[in-house]
């Protein structure tokens, strides 16, 4: 079909020739280029400096991870969650949690849903620290993105306490959390959350005044709201643009209803609000850290299902019923209820649905996963037509797509 | 027909009265409303649902594959209200033989890269879609991966 003049690309634009007599240019943009954040392939049409049109060419990190779901048992799929946005791997672990959860019917403890929330929102710190670090380094500020990785490291190290890893945590589970908190977790995340603040200001001392920042920022990668809602944009982009759209107030799962937090809005619309909503997200998220480290309930951290969670390790030597329900979990997994559910949850990016269908057996019949960023990816395309092409750069950045999450 | 149990759904008994023939079916379960729509009115209904219920945003398009139940797939819309914070899920089954159904571009642009996505891996046409091409996988592969007959390993790549 059609005329794949690269192999493969599904993306293909003509020079053309223009009414002022001048003739476009076709530029190939990535998929390896170091400003695209992943394997993002443009093509842009040129007159001159100016953007005339955009088609990118996505699917280069297609792994199919859908269809994977439906061939492995429900517990087993958090680990593919994981790998779908690698830079906010937990969210993606609740989005799917709660999905089968409220399949199941499962009621989780306080301790669990509260632990859920910290750590989710120390993802979000995650992800905005390196946007933020990359950004800048794609506009020209080398230093903000040092700054940023040295924070970024606390938080993977309090990851690495919590589950043993950086990356690919899989700590929130069906049924509550992988393990139990470690000890000493206070103290960590104390010692982290209460510099934090002071961080950010560090962080806005070098951009926010800065003139070079404003000049390449301001005004740069405007869209209309009307357009944004058409095109599916979400998250911190959308609230940038004048509207509090954030499903941790809208629809409170997790127990977010209990905290006390702001949903930051602007309404100027380009890049700079959106770094401005980012940051404000940053200080509201280190308070919701903060309220969950000091109100941490006591209690169970995971579900009294038997069915459902493995069993302690201890119960497994002393009751035969504990290791019956073990082999049973880990040879066939559990049977989830037939019916269909769609789970929003805020991810650092916007708007991460899980459409789950299950068809009464133990592995999903199908799983569909509603990611930000490939709703955001599209607009970005109409919203550089028309700019330069170094403002490309900015609103490309300013964005904060990941390409794991766009492609799956 | 709308069911009996969706009586008291306000937005079904609203879609019920814009076109009597457009709900096939639908349940409302574990506080989610499904709608089945008639494939053929799928555009019209989701137009009067974006313009005169609020609908502004399409969070998101995807299709079940029933295989081999027939009609084998499902194409599902997921869509949500900003002003009220309501969601519905809208299911229009098709068969599957030579699967197609309406776009809803001409409503959502932001239909373009979902409907494109179910075409390359699920193979169902859109029509009067303006760029219906493949996106993830390269233009020149074979058979669509999410359907329930493709195998989950040993395809020829």
């Amino acid at each position: 079909m059609g005329e794949p003049d690269t192999p493969g690309a599904a993306a293909t634009l003509q020079s053309e020739n223009l009414s002022s007599g001048r003739r476009t240019l076709v530029l190939n943009m990535g998929p390896q280029h170091p400003s695209t954040h992943g394997v993002l392939r443009l093509l842009l049409e040129l007159d001159g400096e100016t953007i005339v049109r955009c088609q990118p060419d996505i699917g280069f990190l297609h792994t199919g991870i859908e269809k994977e779901f439906e061939v492995k048992f429900y517990q087993q799929a958090v680990t593919l969650t994981d790998r779908v946005d690698y830079l906010a791997p937990l969210s993606n672990n609740l989005g799917w949690a709660l999905a089968v959860e409220k399949l199941l019917g499962l009621e989780i403890p306080p301790q669990a849903q509260w632990m859920r929330v910290m750590l989710v929102e120390l993802t979000r710190l995650n992800s905005h620290l390196v946007w933020l670090g990359t950004h800048a380094i794609d506009i020209g500020a080398m230093s903000v993105f040092l700054y940023c990785f040295r924070e970024r490291e606390d938080i993977l190290r309090i990851f690495e306490m919590f589950s043993g890893q950086r990356m690919m945590t899989s700590y929130i589970r069906i049924g509550g959390l992988a393990l139990e908190p470690p000890r000493g977790w206070q103290e960590r995340v104390k010692k982290f959350i209460d510099v934090f603040p002071s961080r950010v200001d560090e962080y806005e001392d070098l951009l926010t005044n800065n003139r070079i920042w404003l000049g390449r920022t301001r005004g740069v990668g405007k869209l209309s709201l009307e357009d944004m809602l058409d095109l599916g944009v979400t998250g911190p982009m959308l609230r940038a643009a004048g509207l509090k759209m954030d499903a941790r107030k809208d629809a409170p799962y997790s127990s977010y209803e209990k905290f006390d937090f702001e949903v930051p809005v602007r309404t100027e619309g380009d890049v700079y609000a959106r770094y401005q909503v980012r940051i404000e997200e940053m200080r509201q998220s280190a308070r919701i850290v903060r309220q969950a480290m000091e109100g941490m309930p006591a209690g169970a951290w995971k579900a009294d299902a038997p069915h459902v969670v493995l069993p302690d390790r201890d119960k497994m030597k002393t009751q035969m019923e504990a290791l019956i329900y073990h082999f049973k979990i880990v040879t066939e997994g559990f049977r989830v209820p037939e019916g269909e559910v769609f789970q929003v949850v805020e991810s650092p990016r916007g708007e991460l649905g899980y459409y789950v269908v299950s068809d009464g057996t133990a592995r999903p019949w199908r799983v569909h996963m509603r990611t930000p960023s490939f709703g955001n990816l599209q607009a970005t395309a109409r919203m550089v037509e028309g700019t330069i092409l170094a403002d490309l750069i900015a609103s490309i950045g300013s964005t904060d797509f990941m390409l794991g999450d766009v492609d799956r | 027909m709308l069911p009996e149990t969706l009586r008291e759904q306000s937005l079904a008994l609203a879609v019920e009265a814009f076109d009597g023939d457009a709900i096939v079916g639908g349940k409302f379960d574990r506080d989610e409303l499904t709608l089945e729509i008639a494939a053929a009115k799928i555009a019209s209904v989701c137009g009067f649902l974006k313009y005169d219920r609020k609908f502004a945003r399409l969070s998101s398009a995807t299709a079940v594959d029933r295989y081999p139940a027939e009609p084998r797939f499902e194409v599902v819309y997921h869509l949500h209200s900003v002003e009220t914070g309501e969601r519905v899920r809208l299911k229009c089954r098709i068969a599957g033989a030579e699967p197609s159904i309406d776009s809803v571009t001409s409503v959502w642009r932001g239909a373009e890269w979902y409907e494109r996505e179910v075409f390359d891996l699920f193979g169902i046409q859109f029509r009067n879609h303006p760029y219906l091409r493949r996106i993830m996988l390269p233009e020149d592969w074979e058979g669509h991966p999410l359907r329930k007959d493709y195998p989950i390993t040993g395809a020829r790549i």
